[in-house]
Formats: C-alpha cells, sequence, structure tokens
C-alpha cells in the first residue's frame, strides 16, 4: 500500500540523505563520473602543464606516440595530445552551453505547460512539437553556414536552441502529474502565484529528474556539436574533438594509416559522452528505488 | 479441511533488515468456507494473501506450511507453485482495473491464457458466467479499455475462476469501487461459491461492514499475526481482543468504509516489524495492558471457532 | 482517428512552414553578406567583373525587391521545383543534383534505420531480466550510443577497409566504372555500401536495445504481467505481451529519432565519400553554394515529415488503442 509522499521538510532531508547512501555505493554512478571528472581535469589541468598553443605546426610531422609527443603528431607536426587537452575544454564547454540553454527553455516550456494548461498548453506544445519534428542538424547547418566568425559559445548557443523540444516534453508530462498533488493545491488555496508555486512546490520535487534531464541534453549537445564540427562547421578559431575527427578526415589519416590522429578525439567523445549515460542510469537508480532491487 | 495455515512466517527483505510481515500465523479454512481477513494497513493480510498464490521477488518463505486439500503448497518454490495457480488457487488482485493487457481482445486474451496452462475455452461455460455476473457477450471482442471499472472488474473476477480454483483470494476488490457496485460484487463472489466455481474464499479487505454481508468467518489480524477470529457475528457482536473491540468503536455506523482511515481513533501506531518488541504486539497501544502481557499471548479457542490471542480475554 | 490525424497533419504542416520561413530568414538576417563572401570566393580581378556577379547574385536572391514580395517569390519558386542553380556544379539546376544524391541516402538511411531496430529491439527484449547478457549487452549498447557516427566510421573504415582490405573506403561505386545496370556494377555498388551501412546500423543498434530492454522491463513489472504470473501463465506468454506493449512506445522512438538518423547518414558519407546528400552539403558547405546548401536542407526536412506521417500510419495500424479511438490521441 503506497502512500504519497509529501513533502514535508524532514521527510525530503531524510529522502536526501538516503539518496547520498546510495549514490556513493552505485558503481555506475560513480564510474560515471569518475571518468567525466577524469577528462574535465584533465581539459583544465592539461593545456597548462603540456605549454604553447594546439595548433602550432612542429618540426616532426606524421610520427606516432613517443615519449616526446604521447598521441604524436598530424601531418603538420602539430602535437595531437595538446589538441586532444584544449579539445576537452571546448568539447565541454559547448556541452555546458548547449545543454544549459536547452535545459532552461525545457524547464521553462515545460512547467508553464504543464502547470497552466489550457490555451497556453495548447500552443506551446504545439511549437514544441513543431520544433521536435525539424530534423536538428539540418537547420544548424544552414544557420552555421551562413555565419561568417563561429565561435564554441554561439555553437553551443544554436544548439541550446534546437534541443529543448524533447526536454520540455517530458518535464511537461512530469508537471501534469505533481500538478494535481495535495502539496500544490495546498500552496495554490494559500495564494502562491504561478512561479512561486513551480520554483517552490514543483521544481524542488523534480529536481533529480531535472538533473538527469540536463545530463542527457549535455551528453546530445557534445554530439551535435561534434558532428558539425566534422562536416566543417565548427568554431573557425581553436580546436575541438570534433575538429580533430574533421582533419584527420580532410587530410586522409585514415589513408596513410596515422590512427593516433583519428582515435583519440572520437575516444574522448565517446568516453564523455557514454560516463554520462550511465552515470544518468545510476542516478536513475538512486533516485528511483524501484530498479534498485536484482 | 479445506486450507491449513500452520506457523507460517514470510519476511521482506529490505534494506534495513527483514520485515517480520508474517510471524507464525496459524488458521483453518473449511470447504465452502468465506473467510474476511482485517486489519490496519501493513497488518500483514496484503502478505498473506500474496503468500498463498505468488510471493514478490522481495518476500522469503521463513517457515511454517500451507496444506490445500490435503497437499502442501510450494510456496517458497516459484516454480512448483505454478501447477497449483489458477487451478487451485486463484486470485483476484487490488489491480483489477489494470490487471488485463490492454492490446489484446479479451476473448483472445482468455483463449492464450487458457491454453498456455493446457485448457481449451469452453465458450458456453465462459459466456453463462459472464451472464451471471451481467456482463454482456460483446465484451469478449472489446480492448480492455472499451470497458468501464466495474466492467474491468467483474471480468477479472470470471477469468480468475475459469479453471474452478478450490481456494480464491480475493485482494482489496472492493476498495476501488463505490458503494453500490461494491455490493454487486460481494453478491457476485457469493453466487460463484453457490455455482460451485469456487470452494472457499479468503477475502482480504480493511472495511469490515462489508465483510460482514460476505464472510462466515472473520479474522482480524495485527502487526504480522492473528488477533482473534470468530463467526462473522460474533466479531462484530461479541468481540473478545481488546483490538477488535477499538477497531468496531472506531467505526460509527456499518457501512463505513476504509476502515483504516478511521483507525486514528486507536491511539499511536503498530510497532516496526522490523525489529518487533516481545510479547503482545497490541500492548503499547492497548487500554488493558498488565504485566503478563509482556509474554506473547498463545491463541486460544475460548468457544467453538472463536480463537482468540490475548491473555486478558 | 481522422482528429489524430488532422492534427498530426496540421502539425507537420506548420513545420514545413516554419523550415520554409527558417529557410528564407537566415540568408537575408544573418550577419554577413553571402552574395559578398561568394563573389569573394569567385576571386574576379576586374571591378566590373565583380558588379556583374554581385547584380547577378543578388537577382538570383531577388534582393532588390520588397521583403514580403521575395518571400512570395519564395515560395512560388519552391512550388515549382526550383531551387536555383548550383553554384558549385554551375550551371546545373540545384533539384537535379538534389536528384542524384537522393537514391544513394535513401539506400543507405532505410535498410540500416529498419534493420537496427528490428535487431535492436529483439536483442533488448531478450537481454531483458536476464542477467548474464544484460551485463555484456548494456554496456555496449550504451558505448555504441555514445559514439559519434563519423569515429565508428572511421574505425570500421581503418580495420576494415584500410587493415585488412575487405571493403574500399571510398565513392558509391568504383571509379573504374560507369553507372550502368549490370550484375558487376550492382555488385560494386553492394561493396561499396557495406560499410556505411555497417556503422550506420551499429550505432543506431545500441539505443534500440537499451531503449527496448528498458521498456520490457517496465512492461514485466506492469499489473497485466503481474495478473499473469500470478494465474500461473508460462514466462513464454507474459514475454510476448510484454514484448509487444513495448514495441507500440520504440515506434515513436523511431519518429523521435529521425533527425537524429538522417545527422548520422549525412557524416557517415562524408567519412565514406558516399555519393549521397551528405556529401553534397560538404562540397556545398566547402563551396559557399548557398543554393544548394538550402535546397537540401528542405529536401530533409520533407523525407523526414513523410518518415513521420508514414510511422503515425503504422502506428495506428500497430497500437488497437487508436484506432479504438480512445487513447494515444496525444500528438
Amino acid at each position: 500500500m503506497t502512500t504519497l509522499q509529501e513533502s514535508e521538510p524532514r521527510e525530503r532531508e531524510g529522502m536526501r540523505r538516503e539518496a547520498l547512501h546510495f549514490a556513493v555505493r552505485n558503481a555506475k554512478l560513480v564510474t560515471g563520473f569518475g571518468i567525466v571528472v577524469v577528462l574535465l581535469v584533465l581539459g583544465m589541468v592539461g593545456p597548462l602543464l603540456a605549454g604553447g598553443t594546439p595548433n602550432d605546426y612542429g618540426t616532426r610531422p606524421m610520427s606516432p606516440p613517443s615519449a616526446e609527443h604521447w598521441l604524436g603528431t598530424t601531418t603538420f607536426g602539430q602535437d595531437i595530445f595538446l589538441q586532444f587537452v584544449h579539445g576537452l575544454r571546448a568539447t565541454f564547454l559547448v556541452g555546458v552551453i548547449g545543454g544549459g540553454i536547452a535545459a532552461v527553455i525545457g524547464m521553462l516550456v515545460g512547467f508553464v505547460a504543464g502547470y497552466r494548461g489550457g490555451a497556453v498548453d495548447e500552443v506551446l506544445n504545439m511549437l514544441t512539437n513543431v520544433i521536435l519534428v525539424i530534423p536538428t542538424l539540418a537547420v544548424l547547418l544552414i544557420i552555421n553556414a551562413y555565419l561568417g566568425i563561429r565561435s564554441v559559445a554561439v555553437q553551443g548557443l544554436f544548439i541550446g536552441l534546437t534541443q529543448w523540444p524533447w526536454a520540455a516534453r517530458a518535464i511537461r508530462a512530469q508537471t501534469f502529474s505533481l500538478r494535481t498533488r495535495e502539496f500544490v493545491d495546498l500552496a495554490r488555496m494559500s495564494g502562491a502565484g504561478t512561479w512561486r508555486i513551480i520554483s517552490r512546490e514543483i521544481a524542488p520535487n523534480m529536481s533529480s529528474y531535472l538533473f538527469m534531464t540536463f545530463i542527457l541534453l549535455f551528453g546530445g549537445a557534445i554530439l551535435i556539436a561534434s558532428s558539425l564540427d566534422f562536416i566543417g562547421l565548427g568554431p573557425t578559431e581553436g580546436v575541438s574533438l570534433g575538429l580533430m575527427l574533421q582533419n584527420a578526415n580532410q587530410w586522409s589519416a585514415l589513408q596513410l594509416g596515422m590512427w593516433w590522429w583519428f582515435v583519440p578525439p572520437g575516444a574522448g567523445i565517446t568516453a564523455i559522452v557514454g560516463a554520462l549515460y550511465v552515470a544518468n542510469v545510476g542516478l536513475d537508480e538512486v533516485f528511483n528505488p524501484k530498479l534498485r532491487e536484482t | 479441511m479445506s486450507l491449513q495455515v500452520s506457523e507460517l512466517k514470510v519476511y521482506y527483505r529490505t534494506l534495513k533488515g527483514e520485515v517480520r510481515a508474517l510471524d507464525g500465523m496459524t488458521f483453518e479454512l473449511g470447504d465452502g468456507e468465506i473467510l474476511g481477513l482485517v486489519g490496519e494497513s501493513g497488518c500483514g493480510k496484503s502478505t498473506l494473501g500474496k503468500s498463498l498464490i505468488r510471493m514478490d521477488g522481495r518476500m522469503r518463505h521463513v517457515g511454517g506450511t500451507v496444506v490445500l486439500d490435503d497437499r502442501e503448497l510450494p510456496i517458497g518454490d516459484d516454480r512448483a507453485m505454478n501447477d497449483f495457480r489458477f487451478r487451485e488457487v486463484s486470485l483476484i488482485p487490488q489491480y483489477a482495473m489494470s490487471a488485463l493487457n490492454p492490446t489484446r481482445k479479451l476473448r483472445r486474451m482468455v483463449t492464450e491464457l487458457l491454453r498456455s496452462r493446457g485448457a481449451e475455452v469452453d465458450t458456453a461455460e465462459l459466456e453463462r458466467r459472464m451472464d451471471q455476473v451481467g456482463l454482456p457477450r460483446e465484451v469478449l471482442d472489446r480492448y480492455p479499455i472499451e470497458l468501464s471499472g466495474g466492467m474491468k472488474q467483474r471480468m477479472v473476477m470470471v477469468i480468475s475462476t475459469l479453471l474452478d480454483p478450490s481456494l480464491l483470494i480475493a485482494d482489496e476488490v472492493t476498495s476501488a469501487l463505490d458503494v453500490s457496485t461494491q455490493k454487486a460484487v460481494a453478491r457476485a463472489l457469493l453466487g460463484f461459491r453457490e455455482s460451485g466455481y469456487i470452494k472457499s474464499m479468503i477475502f482480504v479487505t480493511h472495511d469490515i461492514a462489508l465483510t460482514h454481508h460476505i464472510a462466515d468467518t472473520i479474522m482480524v489480524m495485527y502487526a504480522g499475526r492473528l488477533a482473534e477470529k470468530a463467526p462473522a457475528d460474533v466479531i462484530v457482536k461479541a468481540p473478545r481482543h481488546p483490538y477488535t473491540k477499538l477497531l468496531l468503536d472506531s467505526l460509527p455506523e456499518v457501512g463505513v468504509r476504509h476502515a483504516d482511515r478511521r483507525l486514528e481513533g486507536i491511539p499511536g501506531s503498530p510497532p516496526s516489524l522490523l525489529d518487533p518488541p516481545a510479547g503482545c504486539r497490541f500492548r503499547a497501544r492497548c487500554p488493558i495492558a498488565g504485566d503478563e502481557c509482556a509474554q506473547d499471548p498463545p491463541v486460544a479457542e475460548l468457544a467453538p471457532d472463536h480463537h482468540v490471542a490475548c491473555w486478558k480475554a | 482517428m481522422r482528429r489524430y490525424f488532422s492534427r498530426k497533419l496540421l502539425i507537420y504542416g506548420l513545420t514545413f512552414f516554419v523550415a520554409v520561413t527558417v529557410n528564407w530568414l537566415i540568408p537575408r538576417f544573418m550577419p554577413g553578406d553571402p552574395v559578398a563572401s561568394m563573389v569573394a570566393r569567385a576571386n574576379v580581378a576586374q571591378p566590373e567583373a565583380v558588379e556583374a556577379m554581385r547584380a547577378y547574385y543578388n537577382d538570383l536572391f531577388g534582393f532588390d525587391q520588397p521583403l514580403w514580395q521575395q518571400y512570395v517569390n519564395f515560395w512560388g519558386a519552391m512550388f515549382q521545383g526550383d531551387f536555383g542553380i548550383s553554384i558549385w556544379l554551375f550551371p546545373t539546376p540545384v533539384s537535379t543534383v538534389i536528384n542524384g544524391a537522393v537514391p544513394y541516402t535513401l539506400g543507405l538511411i532505410i535498410p540500416s534505420v529498419l534493420l537496427s531496430w528490428v535487431v535492436g529491439n529483439r536483442f533488448g527484449a531478450y537481454a531483458a531480466r536476464r542477467k548474464l547478457l544484460d551485463n555484456t549487452v548494456l554496456p555496449v549498447g550504451y558505448v555504441l550510443t555514445a559514439m559519434p557516427y563519423m569515429w565508428l566510421a572511421v574505425l570500421l573504415a581503418w580495420a576494415l577497409g584500410v587493415i585488412a582490405g575487405l571493403f574500399p573506403v571510398a565513392g558509391g561505386y568504383s571509379f573504374s566504372m560507369r553507372p550502368n545496370w549490370s550484375w558487376t556494377f550492382a555488385l560494386d555498388l553492394l561493396h561499396h555500401w557495406t560499410l556505411p551501412f555497417l556503422s550506420l546500423f551499429l550505432v543506431a543498434l545500441g539505443g534500440w536495445a537499451i531503449g527496448m530492454r528498458n521498456m520490457i522491463i517496465y512492461e514485466l513489472e506492469s499489473d497485466y504481467s503481474n495478473y499473469l504470473s500470478a494465474l500461473g501463465a508460462p514466462a513464454r506468454l507474459i514475454r510476448r505481451y510484454a514484448f509487444r506493449n513495448a514495441v507500440l512506445p520504440q515506434i515513436t522512438g523511431l519518429a523521435l529519432q529521425l533527425g537524429v538518423l538522417v545527422a548520422g547518414a549525412l557524416v557517415t558519407e562524408i567519412v565514406f565519400a558516399y555519393p549521397g546528400l551528405g556529401s553534397l552539403i560538404l562540397k556545398a558547405i566547402q563551396n559557399q553554394d548557398f543554393f544548394l546548401l538550402q535546397g537540401t536542407f528542405l529536401f530533409i526536412v520533407l523525407g523526414v515529415l513523410i518518415a513521420n506521417f508514414i510511422i503515425d500510419i503504422v502506428y495506428v495500424v500497430v497500437d488497437p488503442r487508436t484506432r479504438a479511438g480512445m487513447a494515444g490521441a496525444q500528438a
């Protein structure tokens, strides 16, 4: 017999402590976040330790990994390890900006549509569905092609602007189910406004869900950015993991057998996104007791 | 004797330890008898119902035996238990509204279910039973979502009893229904016994008033144990256990539902079954508890068929 | 059901309208001057020639007319199948260039999407609640979905193409051949098709397997599964029902994933220099061929919309509840 878990502060505190208890014991969560943190630290610290600018031409082109060049060099003698650590920065940055913007828009649209319902919901839902159907990458291609100078931040901005619909839909559904719960009724009867109810009553009650949505958006933004980079619409300055792949492909690293050029950037992206997904499954198990057994 | 349960212990595995949801239950159920099983939420009545047919993943059979028609039920062995399910023991679940596969028409679902148990559908018999509970025959060619809640409930009742099981467990079947539908369901269940579709039944509920109408015997449970078991009239008119008395006192009129909500009338709450205290489990809330209650009260037959577990009764 | 379809069609119509409008808006309102960049690319020395080219491009975009007129003309031209002239392959019309590339893209994307969906669902359903299998399918699935499409493509090309020498790594057919209706050419096509197909198939496979596994577990814990278990129905029957019900959300998932799958196909084509829309886009970008790029964009949007509508029809056929006219009407 299940009873509704109303959000008494003491109870919420207890739930939080229980979640933490499971979080540190969840292998998926710990491994996933561990990998992300390691790569993040590498991206933060790496460029400081290994001096030099990543796109500088070096004296020993096309050399495989060695003590001097840990991940070898490109056709132009650029150090791949240096490019990799700088590329990590760009990749994380685009994930944060793209995922962040998409999460904010998704939350706004989802909360308002789900909480207000009626005509507002109808209009927002229509908008969401329209943008959901449009193939995102195709739109981004057009936009970026016409942008003369492209930066990681602008790339992230446009990714954020196009990636929010599924998040909005999911959050709308969650909000819908919370809307009729007793504690929301209570807040409404005590005269709280829409924003207050959303920010004080609804959002805190689905905070774990929102966090998981952000993680998925973060990973999605990284993947789509790498595709854009690969097509040749990446940032005009600097490096990213996607640009490294593009360069490797453009300068025939494949045919020349320079595996050290195209393996690390792809592995980096896969590791970040995969680790995020795995961590997300872990989080789901932590917050959703039903998934814990077996 | 149709059903003999002795010293049954079923625990739940949880992170904090084992919850002793059933801690030594002993009772009997005769042929053709309808037993009403009542108690507060968490007293173990649903656990008892589940244990007799299918335990969920967290439940563990710790001890005791269940004998149905002189054969022992292997309740701890999910696989071996399959032979008995549906044919010997059957269930009308609490979740009857959502118990039917949404993407199958009912006729096909029933056919596939019976065939998987090695039986063929006797359409004439099926339709006769549907008539009996007032279900139109077209229902068989519909999807579950096209039926009303009451219709789904009755359809589940018909399906569950198609193989004429010896024992039927009806788990909180009326809690989701309005009063008039409740009456109809209760009448239909009585009709099933009359027609010989089922031999005996355990009617799990927290609605004492309704139980009084349908059950021959009422068994009151408290904190994983039997508190009192007696013929329905005796329980209602002359209860001996202080818990039963308080339970009845907290119901102002016959016809009130959702007993456990009114039970706030009894001060205190049941003990944790994680590590239950020694002695009588009702002691802390009992108005007449004394020193002897520190010892476990045995179940005593105070009058013929009237069993009470209380030192003061 | 009529309500369901009319709602869907409204959304698709609106989507198409938005896409065309975006397509029209971007060249006009983005910072930067597309005409200037195209003229600059042409690298003409004489100022008169530059002027002539500028006038020509301005005329093509119709920049000298009022905005509303430009917008109306844009729609008018589109309905006549006129997407302008390609700059890269001057003076071939954009529509002709696209028509030549579409069969390759469709030939790649349709089999890989359908097969990965079917196989992924089977795998996922099979793995669910079977501990040993689950422990292998799940991690492999997560790695596959996390891979950028082009990276798996590069790895496959390297391993099976460059090192093992089993498959060619570039082109839709051998350079030595001209397209014709013969078995040799068909085999050659197939040979070139295999690796791009395989990489698209594999990346998508992971996602479907994981999705199905989760759906099946959810269904196996649902009330109808519990009821059947309580009545002693064999696991086979319960799994069959669960699979059937879990496939329904996977069909919706297919519609939602279309954009991602198309994107995957585009970058995979670029890796293999496969002569489909992806390679076309790359060329368009490298040559600042905005007409070609925009034409391809509209084509992709249209394709995705049509695919969505087909999936909607399939859904109605498969889910009895939409036909019964009760649930499933939410868009």
